[in-house]
């Protein structure tokens, strides 16, 4: 059975849509329950004042391949509906009812110093109070997720949001 | 009160035109750029109109200097950045912390397509070299290299208002002086992956698309790039040149409703507008002109529509889709439309809503249908909505 | 007809990954979308799909799509007048 499945059935997420996005939103719609599980996060936002920016180095590839399979007998409408990266935002948002800004960047790499340049930029023009933010990457065997809730006041075990920081959990995160 | 950020120089390439000035002319000659298929291979020929660039790869590389093995995506981006770049002056980066932020939503796919059309009759076959600019910042990394900007690069894939978020990213790190200069916009190339994507979703139409009327069909496909070269006050004095207009505002919203539809009150496309107004200090009866998202699906417009009418009502600015001319060209979109937006400004002029005939039942307005001349034209909202709920508003100010 | 119905059920649990759903959750009668399975626009394209491949009956406009495939029965009914190979007989 697929892990993402597995990770559906262990933390009952009983959401049915679940099934049908790709692996790149099931990977993005996991992480952030995983994320938000257990906070009371729903209780302390207005729906318009969450962000959502995320990264990643293959983009939709994962579903690309898998919908250009399916053109010759009859294109696959399900498939093509996910052949952008930002879907997985989409997806995010949907569950979650998250209104605020959302931007998906492509980078060949994690680039901690521009999400934290960007993030904190949000922050600054007060378009939102808190972000959901990282590196959201699937494709074929290969997958991995790495997302931050970012708030203006934290618990005694959270870490400023910089560059440094985000960079340096990005680089002990890599199992 | 936020630093302004000027709009320095502009370059589109469009069915309707290859530059800006050829597009112009389209526009007050009432010429649409759709037609029968002609460059694209597929099977949908003959069957489905789109808005193609009316050349080839082979000549369009011969205009940017590019190889002509390059995807097409790239070729259409190269081709309006160096128009803008020209247009704003700048000829080289010299001094100027200078980014390139775009847009697109194929990559490098119609390279793909090919290398997979000789790779599935024979698993030896198929050219690698083809595959290697599949992902979206490939043709970012193509253009950027042959423009000669290092300082920063960055790519912007949020579906149909990719190329929108790109201009505001570009315009907030000017605001907030991380770069003097950026040159913001997207392009996108037709290919059969989209083509037959959008026409398993059955929203396009097998006639010229008629945005806002209440018989709409659906949309056309299109291709282009459009791109803006933004700057800091400090470097739009040093250019001595007058500035198009302004970057006043933006802002984007998530719709959170559906995948790919929009929601049927038009939350995302509201708060977008809304908060771009906001973002501008402006009210909505400063706006004189919408250039509307508009693409003529069902759905689209009547979302439009009705947060248009949340917000406007009773008195509604003078609006209209310019996609009825270019088609719907995805990733350029918002870029593209971002340079009309700035010549309507410039030349006080209102383009027409080709096409439109019977006003939607639910709306109490009707876009314009003539080009119109000596306009009031101080400040204008375009609108790029995406799937995955991605809602992003424009303002631009006379300066 | 029960028949067709009952191998609809399958394909369409199978077509759009309802899994947590079994065919005999599916009444023949209940309303697919929205009140009922709660499925939405894609999924009717993809039912599209199904019919197109599995049957070869084209449905040239999404509007039609409420009424064919408004349930199990409704789908069957449409198939049965609509297959290529009851036309030829």
């Amino acid at each position: 059975m697929d892990f993402l499945d597995e990770l559906y059935r262990h933390y009952q997420l009983g959401y049915p849509k679940f099934h049908k996005m790709d692996q790149l939103s099931k990977l993005g719609v996991l992480a952030t329950d995983i994320l938000l599980n257990e906070s009371d996060h729903a209780n302390k936002y207005g729906s318009d004042e969450t962000g959502i920016v995320l990264s990643n180095s293959h983009g939709s590839l994962d579903v690309d391949l898998k919908y250009a399979r399916t053109m010759e007998a009859g294109a696959s409408p399900a498939l093509f509906v996910y052949t952008l990266p930002n879907i997985v935002i989409g997806e995010i948002a949907i569950k979650y009812k998250f209104r605020g800004e959302n931007a998906f960047f492509v980078f060949k790499t994690f680039n901690g110093n521009f999400m934290a340049a960007y993030v904190n930029g949000l922050f600054d023009s007060k378009l939102i109070r808190n972000c959901i933010c990282g590196w959201v990457d699937y494709l074929g065997e290969d997958y991995r997720a790495l997302l931050m809730l970012v708030e203006t006041s934290g618990s005694e075990k959270a870490i400023p949001f910089t560059a440094e920081g985000i960079n340096l959990l990005n680089n002990t995160s890599h199992g | 009160m936020n630093p302004p950020v000027f709009v320095a120089g502009l370059g589109v390439v469009s069915a309707i035109g290859l530059d800006a000035a050829a597009c112009l002319h389209s526009f007050e000659t009432e010429e649409a750029g759709m037609a029968d298929i002609k460059i694209l291979h597929t099977r949908q020929r003959g069957k489905l109109p789109v808005a193609e660039v009316k050349l080839s790869n082979e000549a369009l590389a011969e205009l940017t200097g590019l190889s002509s093995g390059m995807p097409r995506t790239a070729l259409l981006s190269a081709l309006a950045a160096r128009e803008a770049l020209a247009d704003a002056g700048i000829f080289n980066f010299k001094d100027l912390r200078a980014g390139f932020i775009s847009a697109n939503t194929v990559g490098g796919m119609d390279k793909t397509e090919d290398f997979f059309e000789s790779f599935m009759m024979n698993a030896a076959a198929g050219k690698l070299r083809d595959v290697v600019y599949h992902e979206c910042g490939s043709i970012t990394e193509i253009v950027a290299d042959h423009l000669g900007i290092n300082h920063f690069i960055s790519t912007v894939s949020t579906a149909c208002s990719s190329s929108a978020n790109a201009v505001f990213t570009g315009a907030r790190m000017i605001r907030h002086g991380l770069l003097d200069l950026a040159l913001v916009g997207g392009a996108d190339a037709l290919t059969r992956f989209t083509l037959n994507g959008f026409n398993t979703l059955m929203i396009l139409d097998k006639s010229f698309c008629k945005p806002f009327d209440e018989h709409r069909q659906g949309l056309n496909l299109g291709e282009g790039a459009g791109y803006l070269v933004l700057v800091s006050e400090e470097i739009m004095n040093r250019l001595n040149k007058s500035a198009y207009c302004r970057i006043a505002g933006y802002s984007n919203a998530n719709d959170a409703y559906h995948q790919t539809a929009s929601s049927p009150g038009g939350t995302g496309s509201f708060l977008a507008m809304k908060n771009a107004l906001e973002n501008s200090g402006l009210v909505p009866g400063d706006i004189d002109y919408i250039n509307l998202h508009g693409t003529g699906t069902n759905n689209n417009d009547i979302a439009e529509g009705t947060a248009i009418k949340l917000l406007f009502d009773p008195v509604y600015p003078k609006m209209s889709s310019t996609k009825s001319f270019t088609g719907h060209t995805l990733g350029a979109s918002g870029g593209m439309e971002a340079v009309f937006s700035a010549l309507a400004i410039r030349h006080g002029i209102i383009y027409p809503n080709l096409r439109f005939e019977t006003p939607m039942k639910e709306l109490p307005f009707t876009p314009v249908t003539k080009f119109l001349n000596h306009q009031r034209v101080k400040h204008v909202i375009s609108n790029s909505f995406g799937f995955g709920g991605n809602c992003t508003s424009l303002v631009f100010s006379a300066s | 007809m029960d028949k067709l119905m009952g191998q609809l059920k399958r394909q369409i649990i199978e077509r759009l990954n309802l899994k947590d759903l079994k065919p005999e959750d599916i009444g023949d009668d209940q309303p697919l979308f929205v009140e009922g399975l709660g499925l939405d626009s894609i999924d009717a394209l993809e039912l599209i799909v199904l019919l197109q491949q599995d049957y070869h009956i084209k449905l040239d406009k999404a509007e039609d799509g409420p009424k064919v495939f408004h349930s199990v029965r409704t789908m069957a009914d449409y198939i049965t007048k609509h297959s290529p190979a009851k036309k030829a007989s």
